[in-house]
Parts: C-alpha cells; sequence; structure tokens
C-alpha cells in the first residue's frame, strides 16, 4: 500500500521477517493510508472489533462454569449469578455485551448505506460484512437460548420451527435441528457447542472483511477516491488509533451503564422462569435487534411467506450494490436519495417497534405498510433514483469542501499575512 | 478438418477420480450430517398411557409425549353440535369433526400451535376454542384452525382406546 517495500532495521528482524513476513504485515497495518477526513461514524469498525473481543473473553470463561444440560442449565446460571468470583458481573457483561454488538453494527451498517461504501470497489467488503451480520444473528440466537429459561426455550421453538415452512422436507428438517421431536437436551448441547464455536467463524470473516478493506481502502465522507500519494491520507497509526480510542471510550461508557445500572432493561424477565415446554408465556418477543425481521414475519398472513420475506429483508442487503446504480456514493451529494435514507432509518425502527408489540390492529396494518416500503425502497426506489436522481456536484478532492470556503480562506490569510508578510501565495 | 475429440485415457481416469472422491467425501461426511437426527433413545420413547377417568365433562388435561403436550378434552355437547355444524367450505384446512374425533367426546390433539410451535391457549379465541398467544391463530372446538397465520389444523397423534379409561399415545 504505502509505496516502498518494507525492509526491518535490524539483521535479525531481517532474518526473521523473511521467514515469517509479520513485521511487514504490522507495518502495513500501522502505515495503512486513512483519508484524513474520516470522522466518528468511521470508528465503529474498531468498537465492533473490541466487543468481538470482549464476547469472546467473557463467554470462554462463562463456558468454565455453565453446564450444557436441561437440569442443569438454569440452575448453573444462576450459581453464575450468585456463586462465582465475579461471575454476575462476567454475565452480564456477555449478555449486554450481545446488545451493544449489535448496537455498533447497526450503526456501521447504516453508515454504509449512508455514504455508499458498499459501491464499487468495495462490495466484498459490503458482502463479508452481511454474512458476519448473519453469525452474529445465529450466534446471539444460540446463546440466548442457553440459561433455558421461558424465554430461552420458547425462543428456540419459534425459531426453528420457521424451518418447518420448507415445502415437503420442513419436518424432517426441524427433526434434525432438534435431535427430536420437540426442543429439548439435544437441542441445547448443539447450540452449546456451535455457540462456541461461530465467534471464531466470525473473527476469521473479519480478517477477510479487513483484507478486502485493505485493498481498495476507506471511503469516507465525501466518497471520491481518495490520492493515494498526495497529502490526503495519514497513517492509521497513531491518528485513526487515537481517534477510534476517544469513540471506544464513549460507547464503553453506555456499555458499562447498562452492565452497571441496568443489567437486565434490555432482556425479559420470563427468562428467570426455568423453561416448561407445557406453558408458553403470553407475551413471547425476542431480543430488541431481532424486532423488525419478528415484525416483517408477521406481517405477512402466511407462514411460508412470512419466512421468506423475513430472509429476503436480509439477503437482499447483498444485492444492494447492484440495486443501487448511482455513481456517487456519498448521501451528501445525493439530495433525493438523502431524504430516503432517512425515511428507511424510520421505517425499519418503526417495524423494530411494531415487533414488539401484538399483531392485531393498527399494528399489524402499519408492520404491513413498513415491510411494503422497506422492499419499496431498495426494489423500486434505488433504481430509478439512479437512473433519475440530479446529484450535486462533487468537488475535486476531499480537501475542497474544507479548504473551499471564502471566509475561511480569508482568515487564513489575514493570519499568515501577520507572519509572513504580504507574501501570502509563496505559502501557499 | 473436422477431427473429432477423443476422450483419452488420462480424462477417463480424472473423471472417475472425481466421481470416487465425491461418493467418499459424501459417505464420510454423511454419519456428521445424520447424528444430529433423534437417536435411539429419543425414539424409543414413543407411546404414553393416560388415564382419563378423573376428567369431566368440559375440561381438558394436558400430558407430555415425546416432549409436546397432548391435550385431551372431554367436549360438551354444545361444542361437539358446533364443531360438526361447521360448513368445510368455511375452512382453511377442511377436515371433518367426526374424522378428527372418533368418539365425538374426547378430543385428543398435539398441544402445539401449527404456526410456529407455541402452546395455544384453551377456551379462548373468537372460536371457543383455542388462541395462540404468540402470533394469534384462532382454533374452534375441534381444533381446526379459522384465523390467523397458522396453515393446518392442531394435529391429532396416533392414538387408541385401550378400555373406557385408559388412552394410549403414539
Amino acid at each position: 500500500m504505502s509505496g516502498e517495500k518494507y525492509i526491518p532495521k535490524s539483521k535479525l528482524a531481517q532474518w526473521f521477517d523473511s521467514r515469517l513476513p509479520l513485521l511487514t504485515l504490522s507495518h502495513h497495518l500501522t502505515e495503512y493510508p486513512t483519508p484524513k477526513n474520516l470522522n466518528y461514524w468511521w470508528t465503529f469498525g474498531g468498537i465492533l472489533t473490541i466487543f468481538l473481543i470482549t464476547q469472546i473473553v467473557t463467554g470462554i470463561v462463562l463456558a468454565m462454569h455453565y453446564v450444557p444440560h436441561v437440569d442443569h442449565a438454569f440452575e448453573s446460571v444462576e450459581h453464575i449469578m450468585r456463586d462465582v468470583n465475579y461471575g454476575w458481573l462476567i454475565r452480564y457483561a456477555h449478555a449486554n455485551g450481545a446488545s451493544m454488538f449489535f448496537l455498533a453494527v447497526y450503526i456501521h451498517i447504516f453508515r454504509g448505506l449512508f455514504y455508499g461504501s458498499y459501491k464499487s470497489p468495495r462490495e466484498m467488503i459490503w458482502i463479508t460484512g452481511l454474512i458476519i451480520y448473519l453469525l452474529m444473528m445465529a450466534t446471539a440466537f444460540m446463546g440466548y437460548v442457553l440459561p433455558w429459561g421461558q424465554m430461552s426455550f420458547w425462543a428456540a421453538t419459534v425459531i426453528t420451527n420457521l424451518f418447518s415452512a420448507i415445502p415437503l422436507f420442513g419436518e424432517n428438517v426441524t427433526e434434525w435441528l432438534w435431535g427430536g421431536f420437540s426442543v429439548d437436551n439435544p437441542t441445547l448441547i448443539r447450540f452449546y457447542s456451535l455457540h462456541y464455536l461461530f465467534p471464531f467463524l466470525i473473527f476469521g470473516l473479519v480478517v477477510l472483511h479487513i483484507w478486502a478493506l485493505h485493498v481498495p481502502g476507506n471511503n469516507n465522507p465525501v466518497g471520491i477516491d481518495v490520492k493515494k500519494n498526495g497529502n490526503e491520507t495519514m497513517p492509521f497509526h497513531p491518528y485513526m488509533v487515537m481517534k477510534d480510542l476517544t469513540a471506544l471510550l464513549v460507547f464503553l461508557i453506555i456499555y458499562l451503564w447498562f452492565v452497571f445500572f441496568a443489567p437486565n432493561v434490555l432482556g425479559h424477565p420470563d427468562n428467570y422462569i426455568e423453561a416448561n415446554p407445557l406453558v408458553t408465556p403470553p407475551h413471547i418477543v425476542p431480543e430488541w435487534y431481532l424486532l423488525p425481521f419478528y415484525a416483517i414475519l408477521r406481517a405477512i398472513p402466511s407462514k411460508l411467506g412470512g419466512v421468506i420475506f423475513m430472509f429476503a429483508s436480509i439477503f437482499i442487503l447483498m444485492a444492494l450494490p447492484w440495486l443501487d446504480t448511482s455513481k456517487v456514493r456519498s448521501s451528501v451529494f445525493r439530495p433525493i436519495y438523502r431524504k430516503f435514507f432517512w425515511v428507511l432509518v424510520v421505517v425499519v425502527i418503526l417495524l423494530g417497534y411494531l415487533g414488539a408489540k401484538p399483531p392485531e390492529g393498527i399494528y399489524l396494518i402499519l408492520a404491513r405498510i413498513a415491510t411494503a416500503y422497506y422492499f419499496i425502497h431498495f426494489l423500486v426506489l434505488l433504481p430509478i433514483l439512479g437512473r433519475y436522481e440530479k446529484t450535486d456536484p462533487l468537488p475535486m478532492s476531499i480537501s475542497d469542501p474544507v479548504l473551499n470556503k471564502q471566509d475561511l480562506m480569508d482568515k487564513f490569510k489575514k493570519t499568515v499575512t501577520q507572519y509572513e508578510g504580504d507574501d501570502v501565495d509563496s505559502f501557499k | 478438418m473436422s477431427k473429432e475429440i477423443k476422450p483419452k485415457r488420462r480424462d477417463f481416469l480424472f473423471t472417475a477420480t472425481y466421481t470416487i472422491g465425491a461418493v467418499g467425501l459424501g459417505a464420510a461426511i454423511w454419519p456428521l450430517i445424520d447424528q444430529m437426527n433423534p437417536d435411539s433413545s429419543v425414539k424409543a420413547l414413543s407411546t404414553t398411557e393416560v388415564d382419563v377417568s378423573s376428567v369431566e365433562v368440559g375440561k381438558t388435561i394436558t400430558v407430555l409425549w415425546r416432549g409436546k403436550p397432548i391435550f385431551i378434552r372431554r367436549r360438551t355437547k354444545k361444542e361437539i353440535d358446533e364443531a360438526a355444524a361447521v360448513d368445510l367450505k368455511d375452512l382453511k384446512d377442511p377436515e371433518k369433526d367426526s374424522d378428527r374425533a372418533k368418539n365425538p367426546e374426547w378430543l385428543v390433539m398435539v398441544g402445539v400451535c401449527t404456526h410456529l410451535g407455541c402452546v395455544p391457549l384453551g377456551n379462548k379465541g373468537e372460536y371457543n376454542g383455542w388462541f395462540c398467544p404468540c402470533h394469534g391463530s384462532h382454533y374452534d372446538t375441534s381444533g381446526r384452525v379459522r384465523k390467523g397465520p397458522a396453515p393446518n389444523n392442531l394435529e391429532i397423534p396416533k392414538y387408541e382406546f385401550l378400555d373406557n379409561n385408559t388412552i394410549k399415545i403414539g
């Protein structure tokens, strides 16, 4: 990336690096050129990496005390909460960490949508990111089943039953997933096994995601290509590292507020009742981060249709780089798309709200309208906008929007004149 | 110059090797997939016998069979008449009540909503039968779906009366 080939200084380091180029990799990562205009919305990739590590570390520790068996799972979670040293802290950090992980990933995804980060040549970054997101949802769901409370059990029942909507093989598939005729001990144990595995798959995909990122380099708020060898980039370390750390600290404050002051506010009290296959709680809802999809599932008045639309709402994002045909990346220069972007944000939040409400009356009608709009946004609005929208003129460089402001330049000239005399142009 | 391309000895060897390799890989993967299917110990628990002598008219008992709740309801005259009077054309999944309850007084069903597997609540809903709280499916007094997202009627398990007071499920 950064021009010349890196050669370590000492003989020993040269010997090592020519055999295992870890030093070259480290040099590439620290010197990686980032656009100088990246704003705080670009710090969520780093935040997500830290949260993945937090979840893996707290998860490994919890696995030392948890027992994956229907007779002991619920008790062992209470044992972690009451008896294990700092068990309460580790479990609350893990449970709320999952929520914050999703909060950060949603901000990260919507940042990509706003600034057109999914567009050529960054399609593979976008697609690997979506696969990570799918794995995150599967991991979170299986993790939610492990405490074996009422919500765990019924979440497992409802989600695995989604597959019974598959024509012909539906029942075979669900029995295969369960390892029996209902959600039971075999189901719990396999979920535990996979819940342990998936974060490492996510980790591997994160490596691919970053690798794909480092080929074209970062997009930026202006959305035009940066000149790699001009004065438009800065080394990742220390500049972006410091910015990422600042954002991380603010995000950690919010996270730890939940952990210490409201550790159960994002959960559901029914999950402190042990699983009972004979009684479904009167009002079952998934965790907040899955609610929009739950609303779509329930908005369609057919079992198979609901399942198809729910999965389609995620897979449609895979096709986004080809559905949005506009050559202009950043919404800053797309006056009409920008408005629809915010409508989409409101619609997704509305779907989340409706997913938590019973599927009847006005809630059901709104959920149907919002579901229809969600698909219209991607399938109709984006292709039309790409063709007919009149975009604003793009600046020549990423510096222009900052420097080409007359009053700013006048002020700058005045200051410079004080020190340099009248020969300002030579300074410039 | 139409020179026909003749498959060579080597082409045959490649194709044969790939085929044998694919079959071998498939054979190696199958046990890893099939191990997740219900095992012998799960399948062995396939029947349950229930004493229903204490169930009064208008009451339902729930028993567990293969990890699923089974509703056994001793229906009232009114419920039986209601269920029998329904026009099959009004049903999403048309089934006669007489086919569902061989002995009309006793209705034996798997108490699992055919939508996404919740347990419906009894004596609820718009048809005085069952109502699923999860996604709002309504079932009538014969356990047939009348409204909501469920595609089918509540499943009737295989069962028989061993004598007047005992039902064998499975």
